[in-house]
């Protein structure tokens, strides 16, 4: 990736200190750079800018110069330019980086705007927050806390909407709380392109609804509820849940595409209990799908493995990896391999290595699905890009493992490893199945854990670390959210431990010891620690792949190569 | 650093005897034999309980015998040696009169072998809904028995005297239609 070329930088004083920032730059992004805070409801870095909150006023003034000759003016008190204040304040979100602009954000002026402009939020604010999920993130209460008064003067009823609209599957609006910001509406607009939302009536009639006969249902639509800044926007699946206070925040990947959407895991004691985007501005910017919100329930899902299994029997892992060495070994060059994209760089690395010991085939399932251009790929693994890198396989996997079958029809095939995936979903009958013998790692029951000889218990994305190569060869690493199930060891473990078992090489068991041994190995990864992968990514060299076909089409922050 | 020996009196013939001694202690003895008890027959009897005593915790009812707790979970987290435990929940749908509250616990846990009395989860209270009683004494059998749920909580606590009826008045708004609508 190249940075665009910073050529137009313009010097902006803030508060009586300067700081250079790009043409376009907005008063509340250069006063962030600076560490200087301006408080604001409506403006959103993501989105255009409305400028209807009033919270971002600031004091506004420009260098003076003498209208006639066009000379700068100088104050001989100082000796420096003069300059020229604006009586009126304005809005920082609104102003852009201009020569000689100055703003002041730490004025009685600024002070008294803010606390005015509190106040009329407040004016018809319910005192729900015993009650509001957004309590502990709520932009309105940090805001009070600086610039309320603490008691209201406001002798009048308050207003009253209604509190508990359902606006789609998983959004509920509490009219009552919203300060007409419009995010949500502007999100739908620009990011989502499903234009629902919108404004109804007049002044404090003013009312959020979606457009007669539509909800608020596309797949990008909790992202409304992450925006809010106050408690108007929340998610059902979230309500009444936990308070948001008590909740960890692990970074992770959305395992869903291989678009790679950075996201925060919240969890508590071992639990979690939401995933929310986390910014990353070259892949997802502030955003991430509905559907992958919900992965979190694999995690304790009826259906999941948590004991190795041998023969029908449960066993101790040891016991089953040691009968998995055994029909791996038996089964002399009879033995294929099927990795999985949905696998960590780390994991594949391992299956490859186990697929050289055995000297087996490898392949992995590929996963089509359709594209929405924003943050859903067609290439529906996470980390198919992993699989070349690693050198687990050359070419693009099918989604059928059509070579596979044909291999066990013929006899060629009288053993398989699957890691991490379901051989009967990927296109293997229930016959060719029975055929052979199948070592399956996986984390839930399916159709190939029944038929497996061994069953190995693995762990979920939130139960391990690890990283993916998503469809711009960025390389973003997730970390362990929660503990895994109890007697479940860590994937890395248990292959590494089973490559052993086969005869191969002893390589590292986590993901910090194993990483020297990719990076020695793999070209692309010679730089590369577990713990040197930064938290926005790292962008790997494509060069080496650019002559196969990748299915994606264009998304957020993507191009598809041939387009480029 | 220098050693200084000290060397104990040698005791007088008195004081070896030790009667001055035993005679003194009887005294005693008997001065406290005709003064007024000192000590309780407890269990049979009880303390007088002063105002502002901190005793057990437990949550109350309104008036109407409502639940006022909301479980927006402030004491458990306000909670320092970290006794309380909370499910928050929707108000049961059984409960029509209530849903404009929306929140409650759906269970309420209290750890008395862990709580120690510091009255943070009442000061923290915005529902006014936990209250630390006049009761000091909890036994139990077993770790298990030691822990307070909702059911006991509100055994403990009962219902409170006191008539702010925030929610009804937010329900009387609602269907009075406030300034508007």
């Amino acid at each position: 990736m190249t940075q665009p070329a910073q050529t137009d930088l313009i010097t902006v004083t803030i508060d009586g200190r300067e700081i250079a920032v790009p043409k376009g730059t907005n008063m509340i992004e250069a006063a962030r750079l600076l560490g200087i805070d301006i408080p604001h409801y409506c403006y959103h870095p993501k989105l255009s800018v409305a400028g209807n909150c009033r919270m971002c006023l600031v004091e506004m003034g420009m260098l003076a110069f003498d209208p006639a000759t066009k000379q700068p003016v100088m104050d001989p008190a100082s000796g420096k330019q003069k300059v020229n204040w604006m009586p009126k304040p304005v809005i920082a979100c609104f102003t852009n980086a201009a020569p000689g602009l100055h703003i002041r954000t730490n004025t009685p002026l600024v002070r008294e705007c803010r606390e005015g402009v509190m106040e009329f939020l407040l004016i018809n604010h319910p005192l729900d927050c015993p009650i509001c999920d957004q309590a502990g993130e709520c932009k309105l209460q940090e805001q009070a806390t600086a610039y309320g008064r603490g008691y209201s003067r406001f002798i009048e009823q308050k207003n009253v909407k209604p509190k508990r609209t359902l606006l789609g599957p998983r959004v509920m609006l509490d009219d009552e709380r919203c300060v007409l910001c419009s995010r949500c509406i502007r999100f739908s607009k620009e990011v989502a392109k499903d234009d629902v939302l919108g404004f109804v009536d007049r002044g404090s009639y003013s009312t959020l609804t979606c457009y007669p006969g539509r909800r608020l249902e596309n797949n990008y639509s909790l992202n409304t509820v992450d925006i809010c800044p106050v408690g108007a926007l929340t998610s059902v699946d979230f309500r009444f849940k936990m308070r948001v206070w008590f909740l960890k925040q692990t970074p992770s990947i959305d395992t869903e595409s291989s678009v790679g959407v950075n996201t925060t895991v919240w969890s508590r004691e071992g639990v979690i209990y939401r995933i929310t985007p986390r910014r990353n501005d070259a892949v997802n910017d502030t955003w991430m799908p509905d559907s992958g919100r919900e992965l979190y329930k694999q995690v304790r899902a009826e259906n999941r493995l948590t004991a190795a299994l041998a023969a029908g029997q449960s066993a101790t892992l040891d016991a089953a990896l040691a009968a998995a060495a055994e029909l791996l070994k038996s089964a002399a060059s009879a033995v294929a391999v099927v990795g999985s994209g949905r696998s960590s760089v780390d994991e594949q690395f391992l299956t490859r290595k186990l697929a050289a010991a055995l000297k087996a085939p490898a392949w992995i399932v590929g996963r089509a699905g359709e594209g929405d251009g924003i943050l859903l790929s067609t290439d529906r693994n996470p980390n198919t890009r992993g699989a070349l890198v690693t050198g687990l396989i050359k070419a693009l996997p099918g989604p059928q493992l059509g070579e596979l079958a044909a291999a066990i029809d013929a006899g060629k095939v009288t053993t398989v490893l699957a890691v991490n995936e379901d051989l009967a979903a990927a296109g293997l009958t229930a016959a060719q199945l029975a055929k052979v013998r199948v070592i399956y790692l996986g984390t839930h029951a399916n159709a190939t854990s029944a038929a497996a000889q061994v069953v190995l218990p693995a762990l979920t994305v939130f139960e391990k670390s690890g990283a993916f190569i998503n469809q711009q060869f960025r390389l973003q690493k997730f970390v362990t959210a929660v503990p895994g199930p109890a007697g479940v060891s860590d994937d890395l473990a248990t292959l590494a431990r089973l490559l052993v078992a086969v005869g191969g090489p002893k390589l590292g068991e986590t993901a910090t010891t194993l990483w020297p041994a990719l990076a020695a190995e793999i070209p692309a990864l010679a730089s590369v620690s577990f713990a040197g992968i930064p938290d926005e990514g790292l962008p790997l060299d494509s060069k080496p792949w650019a002559g196969l076909r990748f299915g994606e089409g264009a998304s957020l922050h993507f191009q598809p190569a041939a387009a480029t | 650093m220098a050693v200084i020996t000290l060397h104990r009196k040698p005791l007088t013939f008195a004081e070896r005897t030790y009667l001055p001694q035993v005679a003194a202690g009887l005294w005693t003895t008997f001065k406290h034999l005709l003064r007024p008890k000192e000590t309780l027959e407890y269990p049979e009897q009880r303390p007088a309980i002063p105002p502002g005593y901190r005793g057990v915790p437990a949550l109350v009812k309104d008036p109407h015998g409502r639940e006022k707790c909301v479980s927006c979970q402030l004491c458990e987290f306000v909670c320092p040696p970290k006794a309380i435990r909370i499910t928050p929940g929707a108000v049961p749908a059984d409960q029509p009169e209530r849903t404009h509250v929306e929140k409650a616990p759906q269970e309420f846990e209290i750890d008395m072998l862990r709580c120690i009395y510091c009255g943070l989860c009442q000061e923290v209270c915005p529902e006014e809904a936990i209250f630390l009683q006049n009761q000091y004494s909890m036994t139990g059998y077993s770790r298990a028995e030691m822990v307070n749920n909702k059911e006991k909580l509100y055994a403990l606590g009962g219902t409170r005297p006191d008539a702010h009826y925030k929610w009804d008045k937010k329900k009387a708004a609602e269907s009075a239609g406030g300034a508007h609508h």
